[in-house]
């Protein structure tokens, strides 16, 4: 037993989730009454899992019934898979439009906020002027802004717009979905830019690179993993935003996945296609889904960050 | 040299700074203008009322109703989310068995159970309202509660769930503890991992156990993690808007009983045209937002130095 306990002892663990604990190891009480303790909590800790897991396998499979059957016997396992509630869902429900919407919306503003967030935060983090720190905080405080308390003062800024229309409009949201997201993004990528080596942008001026070439060609490779967590981060936020384009995005040719997907929900009492519900929502969370199990560890950490800032 | 990065600064900045200023800085100044005036949305039509707005709130039942659902949210839901996210985190970290050649760490299949947990956390909110929409279906065959607890025989636990005033808001906050869970068990357990090892030796030389282990070691050197935690899940609970909105009867109700002040601003504003008012509803979600913040911080570093 001192042996073992040594040899654990002794082996690095470094970082990870499971560097903290030695106590198992101790001796042969310990483990009897970790064996008990560890029924207990396995049992619990599945019990989460399902709880977790279940609705979501749910929405799953129902995706595959008919309308009856989801709410008649909302347990049982299709009998036969209705792919039909797909189409209909794409085509009828007008899921198809509504992803096409969403996609546009949120390329164009993830896109313009990695841009000029990272843009922003490297001038905030690499060049001394005068009302540097000023517009650093008037960034970091947007943080703090309850976006309630700003979307009726938005809405009018977005409907007397000087010149073009933002309301329902792609260009609109993107602009809103870019200023919504910079507060985080530019606190973010700031403190990245702080992080990287300052040599090899020194080493780029001298060999006469201008000031922009030596940020796109040079900082902003460097920067690739903050890019990508930052990424994640912005796509899955504005890809489930709701409350801006419930207020902003009212024409229902132009709505995102979120705010029509509500609206089917709010009336599927009268129109009853279940099925088709459940296959939209299966095709609004894929790429979330798809992101999530491909940047697992990456979205972990990315979206706690925001919470320890 | 000198000018190249003067304009280089101000090329960078601009447009950010522009979008961000327009977008985001002016709608929060004019907030507190519009909240001093009676206002339709109308060009040209507002009219100031001063703090007609504010007087009208505190004497408004409606408003004190949402708000109050909030509070109980702002303390309920944070105390359940972080109580059961230490749990599982402490559980999936520090809390398993002996294995041998192995340092003995959390239980099997941590990584599994914290991948599932998180998956609420990249889901919509609208998605996850509508799924909980149907388990909470009032019908007894049909709804996924009802139906389950018929199933093995507890029929006089079947409810109305969602219908029920007693228990309506109890149910929404159920969605929202059960939608962050596994955000603060990741959370946790990234804090977890940067605990220094000697002290977990230190303590298990002098004979702790788990309890003493958690109480005395994890709990308090988490507390910063903690208490950022607790804000953060606060500020959530301020929210609840989507939740209510589509999943409560009649939007807020039965009878009121699920109301909270962001579907109150939104209906104030958006279906009754009352945007000063509406406005100094969001002002007033403001003070409370950092009043809880102030609070929380307070509170929070009164207890840390007991340790």
């Amino acid at each position: 037993m001192t042996t073992e306990t040594n040899a654990a002892e002794e082996r690095p663990v470094i970082g990870g989730p499971r560097s903290d604990d030695r106590k198992g190891a101790r001796s042969g009480r310990r483990s009897s009454e970790g064996g008990t303790l560890n029924v207990f909590s396995h049992g619990i800790l599945f019990v989460w899992a399902l709880m977790v897991g279940m609705p979501l396998l749910w929405v799953l499979w129902s995706s595959f019934k008919s309308s009856g059957d989801i709410l008649t016997t909302p347990w049982s396992l299709p009998g036969k898979l209705h792919f039909e509630n797909w189409v209909n869902a794409w085509d009828k429900a007008n899921i198809g439009k509504m992803f096409l919407n969403t996609l546009i919306v949120v390329g164009g503003s993830v896109t313009g906020t990695m841009v000029l967030g990272s843009m922003a935060g490297y001038v905030l983090a690499r060049f001394q002027f005068p009302g540097n720190r000023v517009i650093y905080y008037l960034f970091v405080a947007g943080m703090s802004f309850p976006v309630f308390m700003l979307v009726i003062p938005l809405f009018f800024v977005m409907r007397d717009f000087p010149g073009i229309p933002l309301l329902a409009t792609y260009q609109g949201l993107i602009a809103v979905y870019i200023a919504y997201s910079l507060p985080f993004t530019v606190f973010f990528m700031t403190s990245f830019f702080r992080t990287l080596p300052t040599s090899v942008a020194e080493a780029a001026m001298i060999d006469g690179a201008s000031h922009a070439r030596t940020f796109f060609q040079v900082m902003l490779p460097m920067a690739k993993p903050g890019l990508i967590s930052i990424g994640i981060f912005n796509f899955l936020g504005q890809w489930n935003q709701y409350l801006l384009p419930m207020v902003l995005n009212q024409d229902e040719d132009k709505y995102v996945l979120t705010q029509g997907l509500a609206n089917i929900a709010l009336q599927q009492g009268y129109e009853g296609d279940w099925g088709g519900l459940m296959a939209g929502m299966m095709i609004a969370m894929l790429p979330v889904l798809l992101v999530y199990f491909v940047f697992q560890r990456q979205v972990q950490a990315g979206l706690t960050a925001g919470a320890l800032k | 040299m000198r000018h190249g990065k003067y304009r280089f600064i101000v090329g960078f900045l601009a447009l950010p700074l522009l979008l961000y200023g327009v977008f985001v800085i002016s709608p929060f100044v004019q907030a507190f203008q519009i909240s001093t005036t009676e206002w339709s949305g109308l060009r040209g039509t507002a009219k100031s009322v001063g703090l007609d707005n504010y007087a009208k709130l505190l004497h408004s039942g409606e408003f004190w109703n949402a708000l109050r659902h909030n509070v109980v949210m702002l303390v309920l839901v944070p105390i359940a989310t972080l109580t059961l996210g230490l749990f599982f985190a402490f559980m999936l970290n520090v809390g398993g068995r002996a294995r041998r050649g192995a340092v003995i760490t959390g239980v099997r299949g941590a990584s599994f159970y914290k991948f599932v947990y998180f998956f609420p956390q990249v889901i919509s909110i609208t998605i996850i309202s509508v799924i909980w929409f149907n388990i909470y279906n009032p019908d007894p065959h049909d709804g996924m509660l009802n139906s389950l607890l018929g199933a093995v025989g507890l029929h006089s636990l079947q409810s109305s769930w969602l219908g029920a005033g007693s228990i309506a808001l109890a149910c929404i906050m159920v969605v929202m503890v059960w939608a962050n869970v596994g955000f603060y068990v990741v959370l946790f357990s990234a804090a977890m991992a940067s605990i220094p090892r000697e002290i977990y030796e230190a303590s298990l030389l002098d004979g702790a156990n788990r309890f003493h282990t958690f109480f005395r070691i994890t709990l308090p050197l988490l507390w910063d993690t903690v208490q950022t935690g607790w804000v953060y899940m606060g500020i959530i609970a301020m929210d609840a808007f989507a939740l209510v909105q589509i999943m409560s009867v009649n939007m807020g109700g039965p009878a009121g009983a699920t109301d909270v002040v962001p579907l109150r601003l939104y209906q104030t504003a958006f279906r009754d045209s009352q945007f000063g008012y509406a406005a100094a509803m969001g002002v007033a979600m403001l003070v409370v937002t950092l009043l809880f913040a102030v609070l929380t911080m307070r509170f929070a570093r009164r207890e840390r130095i007991e340790f």
